[in-house]
């Protein structure tokens, strides 16, 4: 392993912390911009130019407030629980492919962490662990809420992951792989996975939805039930930790949903770009498509928070077991079959 | 029990059908909604810089008008305190001397006039009752404050600005 191998990764993975760092930081901002237009308000517009500043202020208020520990709290874990969130949401980028490789000098530089051969498997692994998040920081308040919320998010997560992972089977049964780079590739131009897997995408977006705790399955928070929900003892960063990391957790979400399903970095009529602005510029021309496609998404997850209420409980855990782990075993058997048929004739 | 109107609503609970079931067609509606919403224009008012337009029947501030001289109009006749519902409104009457000739319209006047803007309901029975017209409340909205004592609003607020400082 030679130096400049090191100082390429170090020098990726410290621009993909800092993207997903500042994307999470004006996804707060964005938030309450578009909550406010889809309500007829204005939103924050106080700090700086249209309120640009406002996630700073935010951040440093975060900051100046006073921490409470609860007396009977674990004080440990009530401490590694926030940092836990936030690790998990961050390493969550690694696999994703950014772009087409990078030629500089005669050097090629893939922008993409880690390319290992098992990168869907990791997203799983990794988006599982979040839980731990939530339920270390509702156990460790010593709070009855809270711990009943954090056992929500616990059964709420397994619940949906399981009709991930089922949607996901039949994407992989499509492509083939489980290497992100390789799906991403099987998809050049025109040919995203969308088009054909349409069901799957559909019960994908919807675990995504309950995986990253946002509204309709935002029911770990729920101020009316359970007061604040896991965090209802948080104060201070340690609070900012938790709902920074939801963003964050909502940021590669997108990026997984774009990369999996709507064709990564690539875009219809790539190749004749390629030819008019060199092996340089195209690669960024594809990163820049892959960021529209994942800021799409984050403004789609904002979008549906300030349209359709909350579910209940019960009515969450329906929809989980008997209609998506259903519909998508379905979809599984479903593509099985095309796929048979197509390979047969 | 007897309907208090004729009108009546039968109301009819069907079980949903497979396409409401699914929930999809009706978010794809609501989803619709919110986004129309996005290219309406906001019903906001930023509201320190720029101050919403009242209707004409408006009733803000009380103000104590003065006359074409700038002399105060009010003659401390009592009669906006007697018709204020909420009794808010308190004065202490003074005979005018010679060398105030020029302040006072008549010989006598309000040395201290005083409203308890807590108390006011702004109904504007002062302002009708008033027979030389030296009450309105065409002011702004009563600013906030911290004490109550803050509240009771006397000559130095109410008064209008001497002609020649405007």
């Amino acid at each position: 392993m030679d130096i400049s191998f090191v100082i390429e990764k170090f020098v990726l993975v410290a621009i993909i912390f800092g993207i997903s760092l500042v994307i999470a930081m004006y996804s707060t901002y964005a938030e309450r911009k578009v909550a406010a237009f889809l309500q007829d308000r204005l939103g924050p517009d106080r700090a700086g130019p249209f309120g640009i500043l406002q996630p700073l202020a935010d951040g440093l208020k975060m900051f100046m407030k006073e921490e409470i520990v609860p007396t009977h709290s674990n004080k440990w874990l009530f401490m590694v629980g926030p940092g836990l969130a936030m690790l998990t949401a961050c390493i969550g980028t690694a696999v994703i492919p950014w772009g087409s490789p990078l030629t500089i000098g005669g050097k090629v530089i893939p922008l993409q962490v880690t390319d290992i051969n098992v990168g869907v498997l990791y997203i799983f692994g990794v988006v599982s662990l979040s839980v731990y998040g939530v339920m270390i920081g509702g156990w460790a308040s010593n709070n009855k809420y809270s711990l009943l919320s954090a056992i929500r998010a616990a059964s709420q997560n397994i619940s949906y992951e399981v009709a991930m992972g089922l949607s996901i089977i039949a994407l992989l049964l499509v492509t083939n792989t489980m290497s992100l780079k390789e799906i991403v590739e099987m998809q050049h131009g025109w040919h995203w996975n969308v088009l054909y897997q349409p069901l799957g995408f559909l019960l994908f977006i919807i675990c995504a939805f309950a995986e990253t705790n946002r509204a309709p399955f935002d029911l770990p928070e729920c101020e009316t039930e359970l007061i604040g929900g896991y965090h209802t003892e948080y104060s201070s960063m340690k609070l900012g930790f938790y709902l920074f990391a939801e963003y964050i957790n909502m940021f590669v979400s997108s990026a997984v949903m774009a990369t999996l399903y709507f064709g990564g970095y690539n875009y219809p009529g790539m190749d004749w770009v390629l030819i008019q602005v060199g092996p340089v510029a195209a690669p960024l021309i594809g990163t820049a498509v892959l960021f529209a496609k994942i800021f799409v998404f984050i403004f789609f997850f904002m979008w549906v928070r300030w349209t359709i209420p909350r579910f209940r409980y019960d009515q969450l855990m329906h929809l989980g077991w008997k209609v998506l782990i259903p519909l998508a075993i379905a979809n599984v058997i479903i593509t099985g079959i095309v796929i048979a048929i197509v390979e047969k004739f | 029990m007897e309907p208090l109107t004729s009108k009546k609503k039968v109301l009819i609970q069907k079980p949903l059908n497979l396409a409401e079931r699914m929930y999809l067609p009706a978010i794809t509606k609501g989803l619709g909604i919110t986004i129309s919403h996005f290219f309406k224009k906001e019903a906001t008012i930023r509201y320190p810089e720029v101050q919403r337009e009242m209707s004409i029947n408006w009733r803000g501030m009380h103000s104590l008008k003065r006359d074409e001289d700038g002399k105060e109009r009010c003659t401390a006749c009592g009669l906006c305190a007697l018709s204020c519902p909420a009794e808010a409104i308190t004065m202490i009457a003074a005979e005018r001397k010679p060398e105030e000739k020029d302040l006072y319209r008549e010989e006598k006047y309000a040395a201290v006039y005083e409203i308890n803007m807590l108390r006011c309901i702004f109904c504007g029975l002062c302002e009708e009752a008033c027979p030389k017209e030296a009450i309105y409340l065409d002011g702004p909205i009563v600013p906030s404050d911290y004490l109550r004592k803050d509240f009771i609003y006397g000559k130095d607020k109410l008064v209008e600005q001497p002609l020649e400082k405007k």
